[in-house]
């Protein structure tokens, strides 16, 4: 027993010093204490530029980003502009009798001089114009549209020769293709009804698994939350409820209004729940991607944050490294995983629906 | 802030406790019946999905509560 729980033992005792050298180096350091809190908010929202990089220069923090279109509509006018004219929310930018200004990653309309009126919880009450900027979700979703369009173009032209053998990237996602095809749509919804619902799927799966790998990538084209971002799950969720609920037939509507073989007055409780269910099956939906992604990049910034936790790259440089290219391993399952759930659960719900009694 | 993280601790072991079960079943019946391992992939999936929904909507709201 003894030899069992040794070497379990000897890793406790190994993590011990690296916590508590991590602890002290915290205290010491408090008063030039980094907001990690802060930093990781700022970085799993939407933003309107995209940070590239940054570093210091003569004691003053640089951050070079690639400025992103705003458009911005007030009173009935266009106003557009880069982002670049803010400098990170510290300049008031002026077109004609409006200023504008950027205040966490939100833009208020105010006077001349930029005042904001705060409330007693230091939340701006000033009028916010219609926001349709370019953000960097915006410009991934974008980048993920054209990305796929440009790689199953390819794939497709391939098949216009069927003799041909197999090549590039084709070989790749065939079989993914007809994972797809085959383990989610025909097995869910049925071999005579699936193919009407095949092209939405393979959409819905290979969309939010490109977001997805991109997600996990940190530097310049991807790195931002756009599948762990409720909006856009949220879209998602929709199409999948419409879908659904259209293509619901008589007997799918009969068990949710009317089920068959119950007594009559168990309907004032089966009824209201089986409405709800309507709507919480798509709701899951959405907050089980948005929770899954977003937790991920919490947890990588996290890891990256230990950096400045522990305040000494002898000791946090391996273990962040470690750790980041741990999760990074597992981020990349999670990413398959959310997307194959995803469409499961679609084709699933799609499948009741179309589903036709044979009773 | 202390509240929060005793419930993500609660609803990690609960969560934690019904993916393992559903986990174990799934790979005794995979060694049961080995030519049925597609199928009990898919259900044993499913199942740990609505586990999965019902542990992030707690976890939703004790984030949101905090």
């Amino acid at each position: 027993m003894s030899n069992k729980y040794f070497k379990y033992i000897i890793f406790l005792l190994l993590l011990f010093p690296t916590t508590m050298y991590g602890k002290d180096h915290a205290e010491e350091k408090k008063e030039n204490k980094f907001d990690i809190k802060g930093m990781i908010m700022h970085h799993i929202s939407d933003m309107h530029s995209f940070p590239l990089f940054s570093f210091e220069k003569e004691g003053k923090d640089v951050h070079i980003d690639l400025p992103l279109p705003i458009i911005l509509i007030s009173n009935g006018q266009f106003f557009f502009f880069l982002s670049s004219e803010f400098h990170h929310g510290e300049s008031i930018v002026t077109k004609g009798t409006n200023s504008f200004v950027l205040h966490h990653e939100k833009i208020y309309e105010t006077d001349i001089n930029g005042t904001l009126e705060l409330d007693e919880k230091g939340h701006p009450h000033n009028k916010r114009p219609i926001d349709l900027s370019i953000t960097r979700n915006v410009f991934s979703l974008w980048l993920s549209a054209i990305l796929l369009l440009v790689i199953f173009f390819n794939v497709a032209k391939k098949y216009n020769n069927p003799l041909k053998k197999p090549s590039g990237i084709q070989s790749l996602l065939e079989p993914i293709i007809l994972f797809v095809r085959d383990d989610i749509a025909i097995q869910q919804i049925g071999k005579h009804k699936a193919d009407k619902y095949i092209p939405f799927l393979l959409t819905l799966f290979f969309f939010i698994w490109i977001n997805n790998l991109l997600g996990i990538i940190p530097f310049f084209p991807g790195g931002s939350n756009l599948t762990g971002n409720i909006s856009v799950t949220f879209v998602l969720a929709i199409i999948t409820f419409i879908i659904t609920n259209f293509s619901g037939n008589r007997s799918y509507w009969r068990h949710i209004l009317a089920p068959p073989g119950i007594p009559v007055f168990v309907y004032i409780i089966l009824v209201p729940i089986e409405i709800i269910g309507l709507f919480t099956k798509p709701f899951a939906l959405m907050v089980r991607l948005f929770a899954n992604i977003t937790a991920g990049h919490i947890i990588m910034l996290s890891m990256a944050s230990l950096i400045f936790i522990f305040s000494s790259l002898a000791v946090s440089l391996p273990v962040s490294f470690l750790l980041q290219f741990i999760m990074s391993i597992l981020e990349l399952l999670v990413g398959f995983l959310q997307a194959f759930i995803f469409t499961l659960l679609s084709a699933l719900f799609i499948g009741m629906a179309v589903h036709e009694e044979t009773h | 802030m202390e509240q929060v993280a005793i419930g993500l601790g609660l609803i990690l072991i609960g969560v934690g406790l019904g993916i393992g079960l559903i986990g174990k079943s799934a790979m005794d019946a995979i060694g049961r019946q080995p030519e049925a391992s597609s199928k009990i992939q898919t259900a044993m999936i499913i199942a740990a999905a609505l586990i999965e929904g019902a542990g992030l909507l707690a976890i939703i709201f004790a984030w949101l509560g905090r």
